[in-house]
């Protein structure tokens, strides 16, 4: 026994009632009527108090049944009127972008701003053009011959750990790949040279890496290289350093100088790894140089014969040398930037700042 | 590799300062990372008994102290309160120094004086505890006035954390290291032997035990290598009689300052023997391997080992990597059953434990290709696999295996005895090998000549014997020994003696040339013109940003995209693994995160690549572009009152930077996917004319799409969260470029170059206004326009769009300003007037236009 209430009929009543609402405005006077403080729903749940103890639980679950099922009608009605009226002004605002009046639009207040990164980048670019480079490109999609086979990084060479790398689902597992490096340009330079009778090279080749590395203040997984790469006749170990050393101080300032020590790099022999003045204390020795005055930039050396056989240069005629290093790095230290992330935080606070 | 220095004095009297030290291991590419000074900062701590605890008065965090150094009583004050009275504890008497140069003064806090300093194990640097200080009670014979470094055995030494090169294996040992640094620092060196163990604080060892005697190593074990391209050489030893024991302190002092725990004298002696030379070695408790013997196979597929470790190892299984072919080496005993991954960990079965009486000692040579696959393909790297993957030295064999000997017979007991003959299995290995070296070549690469006679200088004292070539000028032999695998044969070794040559000569002593060639530097057309899209893109008041490449797969079908998707298999974070073929995700999210910083109101513009699942998916690898990729510009305009027109004006200031000679703005229909981000109603298409204006219908042949331009969809803006405080999405305008067409002078024409020459007399200006159909684009009309003015007409622009009662339905008053110039003369008002008339016939006949 419901009180001669029948629950059913109210539901259906507000079935039609919502399905007839055609406006934000009419969904919201028929939900006010249909489930709000004075809808029928609501006085028969006032009146539950009223019976006895069987009648009030039975009622009671009808009632919080019919609630919840007029509640999500509304809703969903809501929803479906909600993007009609997206649709039907969107379509309002049709417009013909050529109608554009020329001075319609105000000029803005201030400038915007290169990315740091990119002001680095071209900076870089400018002090190299100036020593007589030219900027090459390449993909960032890259095959395993490019990124390391050419390399002298052969397929379980030990030396590939030095690299974290993302594979891509492309072709064979582990085959295809987002390069790690900006070396694999060269390896595209070399082989073109010697397609297209293209030797000498002088160039340098900027770009993005990718490296499957944990971030943190000094790494960043997606990152921005620049590579040189000079393959003409007589070059030596000495035009190596002294390459270099033109670059830091142009780049860096005249106070500024490089020095290489040995390292090891795959893709060149004699290889060197370049530090420059720490440019935190110039030289005198701070924390960020761990007292030594130096901190460390970059890998270069002298084009491996190895690289040569794979690309088909003669490396008795031809001799060459590489140099690599960051340039997020250069705009890390040039501007003390204490965490590397903020390059990619697009903080127009921190962007605008430069 | 952490190399103590007291051990390094083995090899050579390195006398010098450890900067010294580390300036010349630096200069030869042996990089120190850190330098620990062993006991540094202690040798004015002593023991100190606490005779008195008291309080200070208005102190409730610190005491005073009275502790009795042997001699005084010495007043304190601490804040610590793990000690009582009758503890031992360090004290830094005033005037000490402690590690970290920090020196101890006299201080007066809350009235009581203090004498020094009640040390924690953290201040001394010997524990991480920073909370309470050091309480020594438990030390056996420690008293009070004791010198601290006394009571607790420590000898002061000098750690090098060295970073070695992947082609350097020979140095990641002890010998190595000393190598390459006598070499530098003109010292003679030598390999210790039994009796410089003495001089390293330990007896030498008895010589009898070390005699072979007893049964043969034959009749004691055996051993059979199935599959020797993965173990090229495998020796035995065996030495019965032995008692399991810890090894002389000095010896385990070494291995803890070199990073490795002791373990016992069997152990230890053979990681002994790797850090000292680089060799390891294996030791299998005899007793306990079933048959005696030692089987190495390549493991079959699926066949599973439990390491020393505990883990169960799957093994025989090709990993996804190139030239993974899953041919994984097994040492197994005589009956099959594997007891270690080669070359990389043991197994728990044959390990050595206290009942341990018989050792066979196993010393090999390993592939280092199958222990590098190995060991990535099971994610287990260890001190063996290290040096082993790089190539260890297959001389060192031998003199590892007697080295061992000689260490365990200091602790070993006097039963032991080292079994005659070895079992030795013996394939190719590497060898000596002589390499030409051309003197004159070496200075050709290094740009500084060297005489065969100073690379003979240079190179021998790092074991690379020369002599000269007879009968040949500029030749010198170099003999390399098998430690050095990083020295290739010819024609590749020249370079790697070339670095040997400039390494011991010094780096830094090779004097720099500046190199100079006839070709210019320079940036090609396509980066100049990057450049300057990207500055008017700052000009009018944009900023560039830098979001990811990788994005969810949520946002690649948002941006309109349909799988397959290209996808990293080893993402930094699972949900990020697809590369974006869109930068709208991300411009939207910058945006979104200066809306929460409070600033909502930004231009932001990204230069970058985009990404598609090429087409030709069976592409062999060698073969072209393994990827479809696109450089695009992608802008998103948040500004105040910004929305589609806003693209639109920068749009046109773009091409307009660019001299872009004819361009159109097509309808949506010819949008790709890139434009399901774009508001459906407010959006267009962008294209170049290569060749003719759009036909009489004014719909517009494509030839060349350039980018898209104007408003975001709502839909996809609010599901990104760009919305407004009332919680409708934002309006913004969009701009979208592919960089490759817009800047390729063929696909996307410029004006021309050549100088056009200006009137010198007056122009004539008209105004028109017509009434037009809603569907003909006004730029159809102005193009109309601009071909009936022909060369006359020296410029147009719309300025005024009218919709309302006094224009029909369906139709909007657009007014022209035209301005009309002859070079040579000035337009007569008959001419101009023809000119009016011919341009509103040219409307009329083209759009059904009416002049209003």
């Amino acid at each position: 026994m419901t009180d001669g209430l029948d629950v059913g009929s109210l539901v259906e009543e507000a079935r039609a009632a919502i399905a007839a609402a055609t406006s934000t405005e009419e969904i919201r006077q028929v939900a006010s009527s249909v489930s709000g403080k004075k809808s029928p729903l609501a006085e028969a749940g006032r009146r539950l108090g009223g019976l006895d103890a069987d009648a009030r639980k039975e009622l009671g679950r009808q009632l919080h049944e019919a609630r919840t099922t007029i509640e999500r009608l509304i809703e969903s009605r809501r929803r479906d009127i909600r993007s009609a009226e997206l649709r039907r002004e969107m379509a309002q605002g049709r417009i013909d972008l050529t109608e554009f009046i020329p001075g319609s639009v105000s000029a803005p207040p201030a400038l915007g701003h290169l990315h740091l990164v990119s002001q680095t980048r071209d900076a870089l670019e400018d002090v190299f053009v100036g020593m007589g480079f030219e900027v090459a490109e390449g993909p960032e999609i890259e095959t395993d011959w490019y990124n390391f086979g050419a390399l002298n990084i052969p397929p379980g060479h030990p030396a590939r750990s030095m690299w974290d790398t993302f594979y891509l689902n492309l072709g064979a597992p582990e085959t295809v790949l987002l390069r790690t490096h900006t070396s694999p340009v060269q390896v595209h330079l070399m082989e073109d040279a010697v397609v297209n009778g293209g030797l000498p090279i002088h160039a340098v080749m900027p770009g993005r890496c990718y490296r499957q590395e944990t971030e943190d203040a000094r790494h960043l997984a997606v990152f921005h290289q620049i590579e040189g790469l000079v393959v003409d006749k007589g070059i030596t170990f000495a035009d190596l350093g002294g390459t270099i050393e033109l670059f830091t101080t142009a780049y860096f300032g005249p106070d500024i100088h490089s020095r290489l020590r040995p390292a090891y790099f795959p893709f060149t022999e004699p290889s060197a790894e370049f530090e420059i003045t720490c440019t935190i204390c110039h030289g005198a020795g701070c924390r960020t140089c761990s007292q030594t005055g130096w901190i460390e930039l970059g890998g270069c050396g002298m084009v491996d014969p190895a690289v040569f056989a794979a690309v088909g240069i003669d490396a008795e005629e031809w001799a060459g040398f590489a140099f690599g290093f960051g340039i997020d790095r250069c705009a890390q230290m040039r501007h003390q930037i204490a965490d590397m992330r903020a390059l990619t935080d697009n903080d127009i606070r921190f962007l605008q700042q430069f | 590799m952490r190399v103590p220095l007291s051990w390094l004095r083995d090899f050579a009297p390195f006398d010098r300062e450890p900067a010294e030290l580390v300036a010349a291991l630096d200069d030869l590419g042996l990089v120190v990372e850190e330098v620990v000074m062993v006991g540094e900062g202690l040798a004015d701590v002593v023991v100190a008994r606490v005779s008195e605890i008291g309080p200070i008065e208005d102190a409730d965090r610190i005491r005073r102290a009275v502790v009795e150094d042997g001699a005084d009583r010495v007043e304190v004050v601490c804040g610590a309160w793990n000690f009582e009275v009758g503890d031992l504890v360090a004290l830094a008497p005033v005037g000490a120094v402690l590690p970290g140069g920090f020196e101890i003064g006299r201080r007066k806090m809350r009235g009581v004086v203090s004498n020094g300093m009640l040390c924690s194990g953290a201040e001394l640097n010997l524990t991480d505890d920073a909370e309470g200080i050091l309480v020594l009670n438990e030390v056996e014979g420690a008293r009070p006035g004791q010198r601290l470094v006394d009571a607790l055995g420590i000898d002061t030494d000098v750690v090098f954390d060295i970073a070695v090169e992947a082609n350097r294996p020979d140095a990641a040992s002890v010998a190595g290291v000393a190598r390459d640094l006598a070499a530098r620092l003109h010292l003679p060196f030598h390999l210790p032997g039994v009796a410089d163990l003495a001089a390293a604080g330990g007896a030498a060892a008895p010589r009898a035990r070390l005699e072979p005697s007893g049964p043969n190593v034959d009749a004691l074990a055996s051993v059979r290598v199935d599959d020797p391209d993965l173990c090229p050489r495998f020796t035995a030893r065996v030495v019965t009689g032995i008692e399991v024991t810890s090894s002389p302190p000095w010896l385990s002092r070494r291995l803890a300052l070199a990073g490795m725990r002791p373990i016992n004298n069997v152990v230890d002696a053979s990681n002994y023997v790797m850090l000292e030379i680089g060799q390891p070695t294996h030791p299998y408790d005899l007793g306990r391997l079933p048959g005696h013997g030692l089987v190495i196979r390549r493991a079959a597929t699926g066949e599973t080992l439990t390491t020393l470790d505990g883990a169960v190892r799957t093994l025989g299984i090709p990993g996804p990597g190139l030239g993974d072919d899953g041919r994984d080496c097994l040492i197994c005993d005589a009956h099959g059953a594997p007891v270690a991954i080669a070359g990389i960990i043991g197994g728990a079965s044959a390990e050595i434990g206290p009942e341990t009486a018989r050792v066979l000692l196993e010393a090999a040579y390993f592939d280092p290709l199958a222990v590098a696959r190995t060991s990535k393909r099971l994610g287990l790297r260890t001190e063996a696999s290290a040096r082993f993957e790089r190539g260890c030295d297959p001389g060192a064999i031998d003199p590892a295996g007697h080295r061992f000997f000689e260490l365990l017979a200091l602790t070993a007991g006097a039963g032991m005895q080292v079994a005659p003959g070895v079992l030795d299995v013996r394939g190719e290995v590497p060898v000596p090998f002589e390499l030409p070296v051309r003197p004159s070549r070496i200075g050709e690469l290094l740009g500084a000549e060297f005489t065969a006679d100073e690379i003979t200088r240079l190179l021998e004292p790092l074991g690379l014997a020369t002599q000269p070539v007879v009968a040949e000028e500029d030749a010198l032999a170099v003999t390399v020994p098998t430690y050095r695998s990083d020295i290739r044969p010819a024609p590749m070794g020249e370079a790697d003696i070339a670095e040997e040559v400039a390494r011991t000569f010094g780096y830094s002593r090779i004097a720099r040339r500046m190199p100079s060639w006839p070709q210019p530097g320079r940036l090609t057309p396509f980066q100049l013109d990057r450049r300057r899209v990207k500055d008017i893109l700052c000009g009018v008041g944009s900023t560039e940003a830098w979001t990811s490449t990788f994005v969810t797969e949520r946002d690649q079908i948002e941006s309109g995209f349909e799988p397959p998707f290209v996808e990293v298999t080893n993402p930094l974070v699972e949900s990020e693994r697809f590369l974006r073929s869109s930068m709208a995700p991300g411009l939207v999210r910058a945006v979104v995160r200066n809306s929460e910083r409070r600033h909502p109101n930004l231009r932001l513009f990204e230069v970058g690549t985009v990404f598609y699942y090429p087409e030709d998916r069976d592409l062999e690898p060698e073969e072209g572009p393994p990827a479809d990729t696109s450089e695009r510009l992608s802008a998103i305009f948040a500004d105040e009152g910004d929305d589609a027109w806003t693209a639109v004006w920068v749009w046109r200031t773009v091409a307009a930077g660019l001299r872009i000679a004819d361009w159109v703005m097509g309808d949506r229909a010819h949008l790709g996917p890139a434009a399901s981000v774009l508001h459906q109603y407010r959006s267009a298409a962008l294209a170049s004319i290569v060749a003719g204006p759009p036909d009489e219908a004014g719909s517009v042949e494509f030839p060349t799409e350039l980018g898209v331009v104007g408003e975001l969809d709502p839909r996809f803006v609010g599901q990104l969260g760009l919305v407004n405080p009332d919680g409708r999405p934002r309006r913004v305008g969009w701009l979208d470029l592919d960089l490759g067409a817009l800047l390729d002078t063929e696909r996307a024409p410029r004006r021309s170059e050549e100088a056009r020459p200006v009137s010198r007399f007056p122009s004539a200006d008209i105004d028109l206004a017509f009434v037009v159909r809603d569907a003909i684009p006004a730029g159809s009309v102005e193009r109309t326009l601009r071909k009936a003015g022909g060369d006359l007409l020296e410029s147009i622009a719309l300025f005024d769009v009218y919709r309302g009662p006094s224009v029909a339905e369906g139709a909007r008053s657009l007014a022209f300003h035209l301005r009309f110039c002859a070079l040579d003369r000035t337009l007569t008002d008959r001419e101009v007037g023809e000119l009016r008339a011919r341009s509103i016939a040219a409307v009329e006949r083209e759009h059904r236009g009416e002049l209003r």
